[in-house]
């Protein structure tokens, strides 16, 4: 067997549309992470998991004793169903941000570790692209395993529920995507600790505990600019079964989050690294 | 294609106002071992980040293995290996994970690099060392594995910014006996360094930079033929002295240079010119009588010296 050469593997790319920024090995990133990933703690991968499990169970449970059933679009279900697609769409939310931010931070400025892939013939688009495939790996491993415990329960009462699953995948995608690029553009901690101040509202009010009607008309339209609304109504939509045209807005809005993010990102690899 | 493997013209890198390389012309040779010499902020760094594809040129041209580096980034990459000024090593992999991994990068086949890292991890002396993760290895280890990376993709052009810059006198001469073995080999190496004993030992030809500018170029024997004489004479006289004392020794020797601590009295028979001063009545508190080296070539050249 003749073994091709670096040279020969990046000759066979020379000339593609593009092939300054991307060479065709995400994956070898993504090999990257899973070899760190194989010697890390578990602990970490499992809090991921645990996090939207618990606060199902305190509030799903707990609270939802209290609150009885809730009423949503002429549908009565238990507290436990409507906030169940909500804690879904938060944790693809907050993992995709976690993976996106703090560790993308750390290996941009502390270990210098983009540079080091940058040296080698790999594009700054199979970076971004390979960092970013790798925090969705996670991210649909937690939703199969969320989606595992809440089914049996009771908590999805439609078969359409099984689509879920790609759609956190879709939302950890936009999130991941716009995270890489704003952490791009990001040079000290203090400034990554805005990001989670901005998390943190988007959490408590995107009507993923409570419907946003309850607020007055101008708030609504606030909450409905953010993503995170729209992610906790496409997922809720799927598990309850109410299948209509505005799931496809609400997906189109994370396509579009994907499409900004890989440009910025891809943008300012470059820019950092290629000057 | 021409044996030159790196042909630069009037190579010029602006940072806005900032101009870092000041229109620069040099060519490096295959199997050749080239060397920039300069002090920090020479301009060494930015020339070897547009050698290494990974900065963009501002003016000028620069073709590496006839290919424009502007345009060819990944293709040309996958002719070098690069070692950077500051270790980049992945500090959550093992020794061995990380060659495994960076080949992987190059879109090499797992055999051909299992393979690879047998030799590379014997090469670079780490061969007890593969399980164990890089946060514990040494400075002198984390250069030699550094080196060991950058070779996995068996590279036509090895690319070390400052190698040994940091390390102890004995991890130096280690990576330079590895460096010399590479050369000896018929690695093409392009060295940046403000050591002018790395230099020596090291380079076949390099040039001498400053502010952006290549102020000489030649063998490093050669610079030291032209630039200086076979010989230095140094006195010290105390710092209050030195400038006046300096009056009087001007006429035993070609050349002169007052620095801060010291006088360097330049001639080809160092130890005549002490005999000769001792014989006027002159004692300084303490004399050395040594070779020219490139640091008196950088001092003529410049004015300065290379490390301040």
């Amino acid at each position: 067997m003749i073994i091709a050469t670096a040279v020969e593997i990046a000759d066979r790319r020379a000339g593609r549309l593009g092939d300054k920024y991307y060479a065709g090995r995400a994956r070898s990133v993504m090999n990257r992470n899973f070899t760190a990933f194989k010697s890390s703690t578990w602990l970490v991968v499992l809090s991921g998991f645990i996090e939207p499990v618990l606060y199902l169970f305190a509030f799903g449970f707990g609270l939802g004793q209290f609150i009885g059933d809730v009423e949503v679009s002429n549908n009565v279900i238990s507290y436990a169903v409507f906030i169940a697609p909500g804690l879904l769409a938060t944790s693809a939310m907050n993992g995709a941000i976690y993976d996106s931010t703090w560790n993308v931070f750390f290996k941009m400025h502390e270990s210098r570790l983009y540079q080091g892939m940058l040296a080698t013939s790999l594009g700054p688009l199979d970076v971004a692209l390979g960092e970013i495939a790798w925090a969705l790996l996670r991210g649909l491993i937690y939703a199969i395993g969320f989606v595992a415990i809440v089914a049996p329960l009771g908590l999805i009462p439609s078969w359409w529920g099984i689509l879920a699953i790609p759609a956190s995948v879709l939302i950890a995608f936009g999130f991941a995507a716009i995270g890489m690029a704003i952490t791009s553009y990001i040079s000290s901690f203090q400034q990554m600790g805005a990001i989670n101040l901005a998390l943190l509202p988007m959490f408590l009010f995107s009507g993923a505990f409570y419907p946003i009607e309850v607020f007055p008309e101008s708030a609504q339209i606030l909450i409905k600019a953010l993503p995170l609304h729209h992610g906790v109504s496409l997922i809720r939509g799927l598990t309850l079964g109410e299948i209509d045209i505005s799931l496809l807005g609400h997906a189109g809005y994370f396509v579009i989050m994907i499409a900004l993010g890989l440009f910025f990102t891809t943008k300012r690899l470059t820019a950092l690294f290629m000057r | 294609m021409t044996t030159n493997l790196i042909q630069a013209h009037g190579l010029t890198k602006r940072y806005g106002d900032f101009v870092a390389v000041a229109g620069i012309d040099f060519h490096v040779a295959k199997g050749e071992s080239f060397g920039l010499l300069g002090p920090n902020g020479a301009g060494k760094s930015s020339t070897m980040r547009i050698i290494a594809a990974t900065s963009q040129r501002t003016g000028g041209d620069i073709k590496i293995l006839d290919k424009d580096p502007n345009l060819h980034g990944p293709q040309i990459r996958a002719h070098l290996g690069v070692v950077p000024q500051q270790d980049n090593l992945d500090t959550e992999l093992t020794v061995e994970q990380n060659l495994f991994v960076y080949g992987r990068y190059f879109g090499l086949s797992s055999s051909f690099i299992k393979n690879k890292i047998e030799e590379l991890l014997d090469f670079a002396q780490l061969v007890e060392k593969r399980d164990v993760k890089v946060d514990a290895l040494s400075g002198g280890m984390k250069r030699r594995l550094t080196i060991a990376r950058a070779l996995i993709s068996e590279p036509d052009i090895l690319m070390l910014d400052e190698p040994t810059t940091g390390l102890d006198p004995q991890a130096r001469h280690i990576l330079w006996d590895r460096l010399f073995r590479l050369k000896e080999q018929g690695v093409t190496l392009v060295i940046t360094t403000h050591y002018m004993d790395e230099a020596e030992q090291l380079c076949d030809r390099l040039v001498v930079m400053d502010k952006g500018k290549i102020m000489a170029e030649d063998s490093p024997a050669g610079l030291i033929k032209t630039y200086s004489t076979k010989e230095v004479l140094e006195v010290r006289f105390g710092s209050e002295r030195n400038a006046e004392m300096s009056e009087k020794l001007k006429q035993h020797c070609e050349r002169i240079e007052v620095l801060p601590d010291r006088i360097l009295m330049y001639a080809d028979d160092a130890e005549k010119v002490l005999e000769e001063i001792i014989k006027q009545g002159i004692h300084p508190i303490t004399s050395l009588v040594r070779r020219s080296s490139l640091e008196d070539v950088f001092l003529r050249l410049t004015g300065r010296s290379l490390i301040e």
